[in-house]
């Protein structure tokens, strides 16, 4: 059996905190760089020009593209043939996003109660979703959230007869009633199916699949295109203030569902959709 | 509008007055960064007729939450957050006397109305570009509220600052007029051309 130490994985924890909040993904990067070629309204190319100077700012002098660091979601695939050493797996995560955020001057952002709201210092817990899988690697993506755009997340239990029109007037309103406080332009996934719970985590690991990278599925590739070129007739543009690029990219996941439900939900990531994965 | 107008913070009511929504500025001097938790202790103490901290009156909020100065930096990452949250509280410091709020997002009609009422400015700083604003940003300082982390009231030397008015004191709101410049007919029905309940948007 393959042994993976918990003290690892704390340190590759700690390092993509710190490089998820410093380096934008280059596919969103490229994104940024082509809605500036796309973009007709000047505020809109001008802020486009910043967010791509901000990301190189952020890049070399290791300072946070955004003030908001997030709230850390863990997403952890284990190999059911792995063996973690010298310590809890769950312990292990936290340990790493609190020196993470500690050693890399990044916020703390996270409160020990909805109510009280106390910080807890060192920006943990995180939020960890973990999948069993054959084999014996491990791999493991930290998403920064910010809440901005994590506040403007929707779900809708619609009813099956509403369909793919249904569908589309959800979303759309979801991104309308957001508006400019999610900071466009932005990415949106689109979660279809499950339970109501699943159909929150599907829109959120939607966030997570290249912005390159339509659906292997045509009718939801033809989907997500669909509701790119509605988003952007909405016509907020970058940070709200007018323009055509208002979504980088719609990605929709789907999952089974039952006879009675279409649950729908949405979750939005601004410009600086932040993820990095480490695999072992 | 595209030229951008050179301004000292913080500044008089004339010059709060002339600020039109859409044109770009580059602030300089002093602002005061606050946000929720700051906020909620602001309205505490008005409620019970104390002072605030610092004297706000005249001044410019920033609705900031930095992170941490790396040793040897002035201050992290510290663009703007969303104005919207600080919506119930923002009516009663504009009458109190704040003259300039700097965040992102739409306001609320409340609060529209009270920036109008009051003769103030609502400016917009790039949201997400808080690697680029550090760079304006001279002094900072945690000047009360330091319990409270990252969400203290910080006092805050800047040096060309961009930002862009958003609400002028006329009312007139670029969160509107910008977007519906590029809006296509018949996009979706427009929920946000009326208040949503429970939550003050406005058109």
């Amino acid at each position: 059996m393959r042994e993976l130490s918990a003290d690892l994985i704390a340190a590759r924890v700690a390092a993509l905190c710190q490089e998820a909040n410093f380096d934008l993904p280059p596919d969103v990067l490229s994104a940024l760089d082509k809605a500036g070629q796309q973009e007709d309204s000047p505020t809109g190319r001008r802020i486009l020009n910043e967010l791509c100077a901000n990301a190189g700012v952020a890049a070399s002098e290791r300072i946070p593209l955004c003030q908001d660091t997030g709230m850390v979601l863990a997403f952890v695939e284990v190999g059911q043939d792995l063996h973690v050493t010298g310590g809890s797996l769950a312990e292990a995560i936290n340990r790493g996003v609190a020196r993470g955020y500690r050693d890399g001057y990044l916020r703390a952002s996270v409160v020990v109660d909805p109510l009280r709201r106390v910080n807890t210092g060192d920006n943990t817990p995180a939020v960890v979703y973990y999948d069993i899988v054959p084999g014996d690697g491990f791999r493991i993506t930290i998403m920064p959230k910010g809440f901005g755009s994590e506040n403007c997340t929707a779900l809708g239990m619609l009813k099956p007869a509403d369909g793919l029109a249904g569908v589309r007037q959800f979303v759309l309103a979801a991104v309308d009633r957001a508006g400019a406080n999610p900071c466009p332009p932005i990415s949106v996934g689109v979660g279809l199916g499950g339970t109501a719970d699943k159909a929150l985590l599907l829109a959120k690991r939607a966030l997570l699949r290249p912005l390159d990278e339509p659906n292997q599925d045509p009718d939801l590739a033809a989907l997500e295109n669909d509701l790119k070129v509605a988003i952007n007739g909405l016509g907020y543009g970058p940070e709200g203030f007018g323009g055509r690029v208002t979504a980088l990219a719609v990605h929709v996941e789907t999952y089974p569902t039952h006879i009675a439900g279409l649950p729908v939900a949405v979750n939005i990531s601004c410009h600086a959709l932040r993820h990095k994965t480490w695999t072992w | 509008m595209d030229e951008c107008m050179r301004i000292r913070v913080p500044f008089d009511a004339e010059t709060a007055g002339a600020l039109q929504a859409g044109q770009q500025v580059l602030l300089s001097g002093v602002i005061f960064g606050a946000r929720d938790q700051a906020h909620q202790r602001f309205a505490e103490a008005l409620a019970r007729g104390r002072d605030l901290p610092v004297d706000l009156r005249g001044q410019v909020i920033y609705y900031v939450g930095p992170t941490p100065a790396r040793p040897g930096r002035v201050i992290g990452a510290a663009g703007p957050t969303t104005g919207e949250r600080m919506d119930a509280f923002t009516p009663e410091l504009l009458a109190y006397g704040v003259r300039g709020i700097i965040a992102k997002g739409n306001r609320s009609l409340e609060v529209i109305a009270a920036i109008v009422q009051n003769g103030a400015v609502y400016l917009a700083a790039t949201g997400g570009a808080g690697a680029l604003l550090s760079r304006c940003i001279k002094e900072a300082q945690a000047v009360a509220y330091q319990d409270l982390g990252t969400e203290a009231l910080w006092r805050f030397v800047i040096e060309d600052f961009p930002a862009i008015v958003a609400i002028d004191s006329r009312g007139r709101n670029l969160y509107q007029t910008g977007p519906a410049g590029y809006r296509q007919p018949h996009a979706h029905s427009p929920v946000n051309q009326r208040p949503a309940p429970g939550r003050g948007r406005t058109s």
